[in-house]
């Protein structure tokens, strides 16, 4: 970890993968309140099913700030018309590793890549040289272990 | 990469890891060419582990496209404009 980790970001984006896995959109939805929280303005990117799934959850937006197609947040970060310092990448799958080596090329701050369902090792050597921070949590349905890893990269920018 | 799926493209595999999609167009495209994850072609943000790699023969450009729920094809589209563009952007690994 080096010290621009322990940093808290002015922005971040959480960027969606397919929401096959239960997993994801409760630590969605959670790390939008714990980055309000923080006061971190948040975008949260997806398909239109992941989008929909967060929205229907929370239909007043009392945790969703910004939330964006997938497809146009690549593009804004690609042509260089969005920054984000923290990008938190959802990761079940094998397409989601191509999303998060994608965000750990062009989103220009710290990518984390949030591993979980029953993959997660596999997942974790796909990611091997890729550069991204891997924090991972084996699972499909309860979203506390990869939570409290989450929680812990937060704590660093509390400190 | 939306615009991409009205192209008439032809998969040559489905499901396919990057280092499968990049042997393949080593082994049978008789140009191929390294980007990074980002590089627009098609008018969309390729996504990819780096270096990803694009296969030329002729006209016609082999190169994965990823989507969140389906995984990486690999696809075969013949457009002239593009492939003189990955000739004149992208850095030749072969031959």
């Amino acid at each position: 970890m080096t010290d621009t980790d322990l940093n808290k970001p002015r922005n971040a984006l959480i960027l969606l993968g397919c929401p096959q896995v239960p997993v994801q959109t409760s630590i969605a939805l959670w790390l939008c309140a714990a980055l309000n929280r923080r006061n971190i303005p948040c975008l949260v990117g997806g398909t239109p099913a992941a989008r929909s799934l967060l929205e229907v959850a929370d239909p007043d937006h009392h945790y969703l700030t910004e939330v964006a197609d997938l497809d146009t947040v690549i593009e804004e970060l690609a042509g260089g018309t969005r920054t984000v310092d923290a990008a938190f990448v959802l990761v079940h799958n094998t397409a989601a590793v191509a999303y998060a080596a994608t965000m750990q090329e062009i989103a220009g701050g710290t990518t984390y890549a949030l591993l979980f369902g029953e993959e997660t090792e596999t997942r974790m050597a796909d990611l091997e040289g890729v550069g991204c921070r891997v924090i991972a949590a084996k699972g499909s349905h309860n979203p506390l272990p990869l939570k409290r890893r989450v929680q812990e990269v937060l704590d660093t920018w509390d400190a | 990469m939306g615009c991409i799926e009205k192209l008439d493209y032809e998969v040559i595999i489905r499901h396919a890891s990057f280092p499968e999609a990049a042997k393949y167009i080593r082994a049978h495209c008789a140009e191929a060419y390294e980007v990074r994850p980002g590089f627009r072609i098609f008018d969309k943000a390729i996504i990819g582990i780096p270096p990803v790699l694009i296969g030329l023969d002729g006209d016609v450009v082999t190169f994965p496209f990823t989507k969140p729920c389906h995984g990486t094809f690999l696809l075969r589209v013949s457009d002239g404009a593009e492939a003189a563009m990955i000739r004149s952007k992208a850095k030749r690994v072969k031959p």
